[in-house]
């Protein structure tokens, strides 16, 4: 990326008007927040008993991921900070409550309210000092303190984030769990610079039953059952290293090697079929 | 903004004790129809409280909802509470704090709570 926005202004000024409709009406942006609200909704694992819930969407700019939670059949509240973001949604009337609010300032939401939060693309705006005033630790504070409040037992909160750094995440994950979230990251596609997604998970009061696997890269998309190649090759007993030959206990591994073979294919080579034999632990004299 | 929200928002303001429900000040209220589902109607009715709600109903000019909550649900009741939930909309006029008188601004049916620096 070229430049993050949230380094150029805060997040008010920098959706003024005309930011505000291009972000709206540029298609690719619109089809990756729908996917990106489906997959946080999906994250948020609702009880599957077709009623609808009453969800908060954190950051909900002009309401495209909103329509997302809508077209699920849930009711949504939407908060954001940027009053031409909110215009356009009024504009596209959506179906969701908007509020003109910052969420570094706290929710203002009453306790166990709502049954699930979920935010695209919005938490890491948090991590900015955008005034002289604003002391990051203290508005991320203010926020999860009051995101626990309001969620009811057993609701979860999903942020899909795009952390600057290490450290930020850290920030982000740190204050979370200090606020009594429990909960972790989960990671789309891992290995691809471009389709990597990080999404935050967090649970307030019961334990979660499952924490969802990551998406990984297959020949089939989307599909998350399918079993992928599990790290290095054992060494067996017959082939035990003696102190006196190189031990190769480094080395590229299956994984490293499947990937090497997939991303040669993406570009067009001719690359052999993937066989029980790929990346299989030769002799040592090889 | 609809009654379902202002039965959620309280006053922010910092040292606030009395921080809702806030009141209504109602200049223009529109209706807008929403399909009818009592499953969400019933999941929702543990969480609303309701004297609030009543009150803010009134103050958009529905006076239709019993003061007190009836126990058996029947079909007549939800769609009261249908109506004054989630079919009434504000969409100029302010939120006031009880404690404070704080105005907190509704325009074309969004509030606008954002909070001064020294409120926070």
């Amino acid at each position: 990326m070229s430049t993050r926005p949230e380094l150029l202004a805060p997040p008010e000024i920098f959706y003024d008007d005309s930011e505000a409709r291009k972000y709206t009406s540029s298609s690719r942006i619109v089809e990756i927040q729908a996917r990106l609200s489906e997959r946080a909704l999906e994250l948020l694992a609702l009880p599957e008993d077709d009623v609808p819930r009453f969800l908060l969407d954190i950051g909900c700019g002009s309401g495209l991921s909103g329509e997302t939670i809508s077209e699920n059949g849930h009711h949504w509240i939407g908060l954001d900070i940027s009053a031409s973001m909110l215009n356009v949604a009024v504009e596209r009337e959506v179906e969701g409550d908007l509020l003109l609010g910052d969420m570094g300032q706290g929710l203002g939401l009453r306790a166990g309210v709502i049954d699930g939060a979920i935010s695209i693309s919005a938490v890491q705006w948090l991590c900015n000092a955008d005034k002289s005033s604003h002391e990051p630790r203290l508005r991320l504070k203010a926020f999860f303190g009051s995101l626990y409040r309001c969620l009811s037992r057993g609701a979860r909160a999903v942020f899909q984030v795009y952390p600057e750094s290490i450290a930020q995440r850290e920030l982000i994950l740190g204050q979370a769990l200090k606020a009594g979230f429990g909960g972790g990251l989960v990671v789309d596609y891992p290995h691809s610079t471009k389709k990597r997604k990080e999404f935050l998970v967090l649970t307030c009061g019961s334990v979660p039953t499952s924490i969802n696997d990551g998406h990984k890269d297959s020949d089939d998309d989307d599909d998350d059952s399918e079993d992928e190649e599990n790290g290095m090759v054992c060494v067996s007993d017959r082939n035990r290293p003696r102190k006196k030959q190189r031990t190769n206990k480094k080395g590229k591994g299956r994984e490293w090697v499947l990937r090497k073979k997939e991303q040669s294919r993406r570009k067009g080579n001719d690359v052999p079929a993937d066989s029980k034999y790929t990346a299989r632990k030769r002799k040592s004299r090889f | 903004m609809r009654l379902i929200v202002h039965n959620m928002l309280t006053c922010n303001i910092k040292g606030v004790v009395n921080k809702f429900p806030l009141r209504i000040e109602a200049e223009k209220v529109i209706k807008k129809e929403v399909d009818f589902n009592p499953d969400f109607l019933r999941h929702m009715l543990a969480k609303i409280e309701w004297k609030a709600l009543v009150d803010g109903a009134r103050s958009m000019g529905y006076t239709e909802l019993p003061d007190q909550l009836e126990s058996e649900e029947s079909y007549s009741f939800l769609k009261k509470f249908h109506h004054a939930l989630l079919e009434l909309h504000l969409e100029e006029g302010s939120l006031v704090c009880q404690e404070t008188g704080r105005k907190f601004p509704v325009e074309k049916g969004v509030p606008n709570m954002l909070l001064h620096e020294d409120e926070v």
